[in-house]
């Protein structure tokens, strides 16, 4: 490998530089991380109030709800993805930045991620024991959870960018975001179901990782699109 | 053969072009349908298992064939004017998606129909043709959605591109997630080894329809370009001179 062009910005110190921003910025304001995550433990509480305590039925319903408020905790969060960078400029400054957009769309997804995805995977086998799942599946529930919610990271990225600046964005955001993420809905749940009735849970998982593998290669160059045009 | 391409995309042109070949699509779609629908309903033999409620079929597969085709031609459309800048294809995505979209409803409700009789419900939740026909469905809601809450023409045209290739990759996709899921629909019966399994004298007019919706579907979709072209260039010197020609004398 020659040596890089000293003219050039280096690659990875831009791509550090925009996570540890965001993972800061989290971690100052501690109340746009944890509300996604207390909206996550919520939503999993209300369906045993609304159903009933039979505990058979908890454990068979489980995996889906689990899932499906997952799936909605992050878009809660997906929403202000872009939109403090864009009411105060920066996102500006990373449109006019020597490194690839999609490098920076891609590390704004990873920060998503770790401050979303993350702690909710870290939160999830409580919940996961509230509704009586077996120990043995607690693992494959994180498993998919974390492949789930990164690839949903990486595809409501685009939605984001899409949407940023726009009126009403929030709503749109599940209206474009949410058809696409049913595979994942799909194999993710459904895995975790099997998996609580005895069957291997490799096929789901490989597929959850093909997605995310997937997504990973082609969702920022999308986000940055969506970004350029937002920004005409 | 480029001369031709670049005369196409002018708006001026197409819209004239589009007025001469949509009475022909028009005409030749009708007949095609009407061959069919006499055909299909009258010269086809009921079906030895589903009798004569097999028939909705006639409408059902073009309508769920042509769903999914205005998804690609929106997809593709969005990507040329993505890439070329070419303001007629951004036309032609925005013109092919509330079409696509009736299509898709079209399927939806003859399919719910067709699955009435056939399993004894309106709803089968484990089908997944069905199923991904809804997806599909959402995603045109979502494009139209975008497309509608961006004021600016140009950037609702380059937003909704990119959703549109983004929902293009994740079609086939979410087909085969929902396949997986589950499936008690009958299996491929027009495109599989060994030659259609359904008699000529079901076939021929199954294609007849096809052919039809699809000639129909171009006309309407030329129509709806043309009314898209004219909005679009409603400033333009010729738009003006064709809607108030005694104002503006060339």
């Amino acid at each position: 490998m020659s040596a890089a062009d000293p003219r050039l910005p280096a690659l990875l110190p831009g791509f550090l530089a925009v996570v540890r921003r965001d993972l800061l910025l989290g971690w100052r304001r501690p109340g746009d991380v944890l509300n996604p995550l207390f909206f996550y433990v919520i939503v999993a509480t209300l369906f045993p109030f609304a159903l009933g305590p039979d505990a058979a039925r908890l454990a068979l319903i489980g995996p889906g709800v689990l899932w499906v408020a997952a799936l909605l905790a992050t878009l809660l969060s997906l929403n202000s993805l872009y939109l403090a960078d864009h009411e105060d400029g920066s996102l500006e400054q990373l449109l006019t930045s020597a490194q690839p957009l999609p490098l920076l769309a891609l590390a704004k997804a990873v920060a998503h991620w770790l401050l979303g995805g993350l702690p909710l995977v870290i939160v999830s086998p409580v919940a996961a024991y509230a509704y009586g799942l077996p120990a043995g599946t607690i693992r494959v529930l994180l498993a998919t959870l974390a492949l789930g919610t990164a690839s949903l990271s990486l595809l409501g990225s685009i939605g984001a960018a899409l949407t940023v600046g726009l009126n009403r964005a929030s709503a749109l955001l599940g209206l474009l975001v949410l058809p696409l993420a049913i595979p994942l809905l799909i194999f993710g749940a459904r895995t975790v179901a099997l998996a609580a009735a005895g069957d291997a849970a490799g096929a789901g998982l490989y597929f959850l990782g093909a997605y995310c593998t997937l997504a990973l290669a082609l969702a920022p160059f999308a986000a940055a699109a969506a970004l350029k045009v937002a920004a005409e | 053969m480029w001369t031709f391409l670049h005369k196409l995309a002018s708006p001026p042109h197409f819209y004239a072009l589009a007025a001469r070949l949509i009475p022909w699509l028009a005409g030749a779609g009708a007949i095609a349908i009407l061959y069919g629908t006499f055909a299909g309903l009258f010269l086809a033999p009921p079906d030895y298992q589903q009798g004569d409620a097999f028939r909705i079929i006639y409408v059902h597969v073009p309508a769920a064939y042509l769903s999914l085709l205005a998804y690609v031609i929106m997809a593709v459309a969005a990507g040329i004017g993505l890439v070329w800048r070419m303001k007629l294809a951004h036309a032609v995505a925005a013109s092919a998606a509330p079409l696509g979209a009736w299509f898709t409803f079209l399927a939806l409700l003859t399919g719910s129909i067709w699955g009435r009789p056939m399993w004894g419900t309106w709803w089968e939740w484990g089908d997944p043709r069905l199923t991904s026909e809804l997806v599909l469905l959402f995603l045109y809601f979502g494009y139209m959605a975008l497309r509608s809450a961006i004021d600016d023409t140009a950037r609702a045209d380059r937003a909704s591109a990119v959703l549109a290739l983004v929902g293009l990759v994740n079609v086939p996709v979410i087909h085969f997630s929902v396949e997986w899921w589950a499936s008690i629909h009958q299996g491929p019966t027009l495109v599989r080894a060994g030659g259609p399994a359904i008699s000529t004298e079901m076939l021929w007019p199954l294609l007849a329809m096809i052919a039809g919706f699809s000639l129909v579907f171009g006309a309407l979709l030329l129509g709806r370009v043309r009314g898209e072209v004219l909005v679009r260039e409603r400033r333009a010197r010729w738009v003006r001179r064709l809607m108030y020609p005694e104002v503006e004398t060339p």
